[in-house]
């Protein structure tokens, strides 16, 4: 195919985007601000500025047209379809976005005395009391920010909680199928870390816990359902291994989407897991906005949970926000692993989320998320190579036999995809499979979309096998942008414009 | 003349008397692709065999290199820390790792030679 060139370099109305700084001219702006008072000099000592600041000058409809050409290349859930394996992306209910932007809930400050955010303290409280219940576990921390922050929040828990007893366990035990930012954690914490190979069925090979099980051991680190898109059928003997050899049971609830209102965590053994609020419960996220980890407990750990934590007393509700006052009530908190208590945006919609779904639409959600997963499996079996045989859970993995000899890469089949109009989905993750495509529809996505993408990967996968692959190794052909050098971009980044 | 043993891990060998030179094999770059990174150890590191000694990160992944021999590192690539690329280009001559001196030559002996590792990842594919 023939590249298309255009004098202007835009594309119909797909405008090339320059930077802020490439456009503008020194002393143009868009607001008339009056002359400023005489300026006293002296007043900065040595500190007053002898340079242009070197900040773009533009006019208002320049600065405003360059953000939305911006907003206009993004692709996000609201675009379009974003099967984005082991992330989630699932529609965020507009209901959710009014809730946060209510006056009372949006404007409010974090040092606002404690007296004026009653109903923001009593919202956390409830959140928190959803989460206990979904889960049945007996507390929850709050403050994580995020996934990996509320994996590091309960590996400090059960290391606090170790050192109490005297115990000095070193080893951190991960299983191949666990999400990426485990070990990652576990070293944050100090641990050693040392991986679990999975078996043939994409599970934990627990003959091989079994020998990697010992008195040093601090914690497993599991993910259920894993990244292979598989339930961990073995999940209460592991917990039950675990305990016998002292050690902590730590869950990665990352894929808690497709068990909620199904599988109560506390039922399975589990001591502390993170619930991504910005995946299960649907709140923006992957730059539309930050996660959050709630990490829930159990009552071993509880009294270890960061500050601040809600209590509530004869004046209402307030925040524990000292280790002395925590002392006081019982508590031995690891310490502080945030600035406030959470992401309260976050904490407003996933709220929301879960009281316009009530625990029916709930329980019918993780079933449809499950449903929606396994309609892909089954559809694109005989297309691609799936690499376990289903039933899966809420995402389903292929692996890259089926592109084998045809000249074409699991990356080449991505960028493809993009030219179709669709989000690839994840490539190369988890690593136990060869080139690995891990699709997660989530249950927002109706049966025309998901037929739409099963048509366009059907036809890919039949051009891949007719021969063309020259056409795989061009994609992209219709973005702003062609295929980036990533090699050239990691090897020698430029951070700074000139 | 030296002797060349690999690991199942993809990991060389090249052993000189008490000396071992170190990286990963030609196969390994292949599979991880275009590599943009490599974390060495610093010499004077006392190494157990199959402890993580190195970190390999491609535009694709990132890998831990294991030492295939318990010793202690005598020296670094330190071309590497520039140009990684050298590994996509070299890996099984200029792109060694790192040298040590072999606290147990007895542990050579598990090791594959050439002919054993090919066949390993002839099996791999």
């Amino acid at each position: 195919m023939s590249e298309i060139v255009t004098l202007s370099g835009h594309r119909g109305l797909a405008l090339e985007e320059p930077l802020l700084f490439e456009v503008g001219e020194p002393g143009r702006t868009g607001v008339d601000l009056p002359e400023p008072p005489p300026f006293d000099r002296d007043r900065l000592g040595g500190c007053a500025r002898r340079a242009p600041v070197g900040l773009p000058c533009l006019s208002e409809p320049q600065a405003v047209r360059h953000y939305t050409r911006l907003s206009q290349k993004n692709y996000g859930i609201d675009s379009g379809f974003y099967p984005l394996g082991s992330c989630t992306m699932k529609h965020n209910p507009r209901l959710s976005e009014k809730m946060a932007r209510l006056p009372g809930f949006a404007d409010i400050h974090p040092l606002q005395p404690p007296q004026t955010a009653q109903g923001a303290l009593a919202a956390i409280e409830a959140l928190a009391d959803w989460l206990k219940g979904l889960t049945g576990m007996p507390a929850v921390a709050m403050s994580p920010a995020a996934g990996a922050h509320g994996e590091w929040c309960g590996l400090m828990a059960i290391r606090a909680c170790l050192e109490d007893r005297g115990q000095a366990r070193r080893r951190v035990l991960v299983p191949d199928s666990a999400h990426g930012t485990n070990p990652a954690s576990a070293a944050m914490c100090g641990y050693g870390v040392e991986s679990i190979p999975a078996n043939a069925d994409g599970r934990v090979d627990l003959d091989r816990l079994k020998a990697a099980l010992g008195s040093d051991v601090a914690c497993l680190m599991l993910t259920n359902p894993n990244t292979c898109g598989l339930f961990e059928r073995d999940i209460v003997e592991i917990a039950r291994l675990v305990h016998e050899a002292g050690a902590f049971f730590y869950c990665d609830g990352a894929n808690f989407n497709a068990i909620v209102g199904r599988v109560r965590i506390a039922d399975l053994g589990i001591d502390a897991m993170h619930i991504n609020l910005h995946k299960t419960f649907s709140t923006p996220h992957g730059g539309g906005g930050p996660g959050a980890g709630p990490t829930v407990l159990s009552a071993e750990l509880a009294p270890y949970a960061p500050l601040p934590f809600v209590v509530r007393d004869e004046t209402g509700l307030r925040l524990v926000e000292h280790a002395a006052e925590a002392a006081r009530l019982g508590a031995k908190p690891f310490g502080r692993i945030k600035g406030f208590h959470g992401q309260f945006g976050v904490f407003v919609r996933a709220l929301a989320y879960i009281m316009s779904m009530g625990s029916d639409g709930l329980h019918q959600a993780s079933a449809d998320a499950v449903l929606n997963a396994n309609y892909l499996l089954a559809r694109l079996s005989a297309d691609l190579s799936a690499s376990f045989p289903g039933p899966c859970m809420h995402e389903c993995l292929f692996d890259d036999r089926f592109l084998k000899d045809t000249g074409v890469t699991t990356l080449d089949f991505a960028k493809a995809l993009i030219d179709e109009g669709f989000h690839p989905m994840t490539m190369y993750f988890p690593l136990v499979v060869h080139g690995a495509l891990l699709m997660e529809p989530t249950e927002t996505e109706s049966r025309e979309t998901l037929d739409q993408f099963i048509a366009v990967i059907q036809g890919l996968a039949a051009k891949a096998r007719a021969g063309q692959a020259e056409d795989f190794r061009q994609a992209p052909r219709f973005t702003p942008r062609r295929r980036l050098d990533e090699t050239l971009a990691a090897r020698n980044p430029v951070l700074r414009w000139r | 003349m030296s002797e060349v043993r690999f690991t199942s891990d993809h990991e060389w060998i090249a052993i000189d008397g008490d000396i071992g030179t170190i990286g990963i094999t030609d196969y390994a770059q292949s599979q991880l692709g275009d590599i943009v990174y490599v974390e060495l150890p610093d010499s004077g590191r006392a190494l157990e065999k199959g402890e993580e000694v190195a970190v390999v990160e491609s535009v694709k992944a990132a890998s831990e290199v294991y030492s295939p021999v318990s010793g202690t590192v005598t020296e670094a690539n330190a071309a590497l820390a520039d140009q990684p690329a050298l590994v996509n280009v070299s890996a099984e001559e200029g792109a060694w790792f790192y040298r040590l001196r072999l606290s147990d030559p007895a542990e050579t002996a598990s090791l594959m030679d050439r002919a054993a590792y090919d066949a390993f990842v002839k099996g791999l594919d």
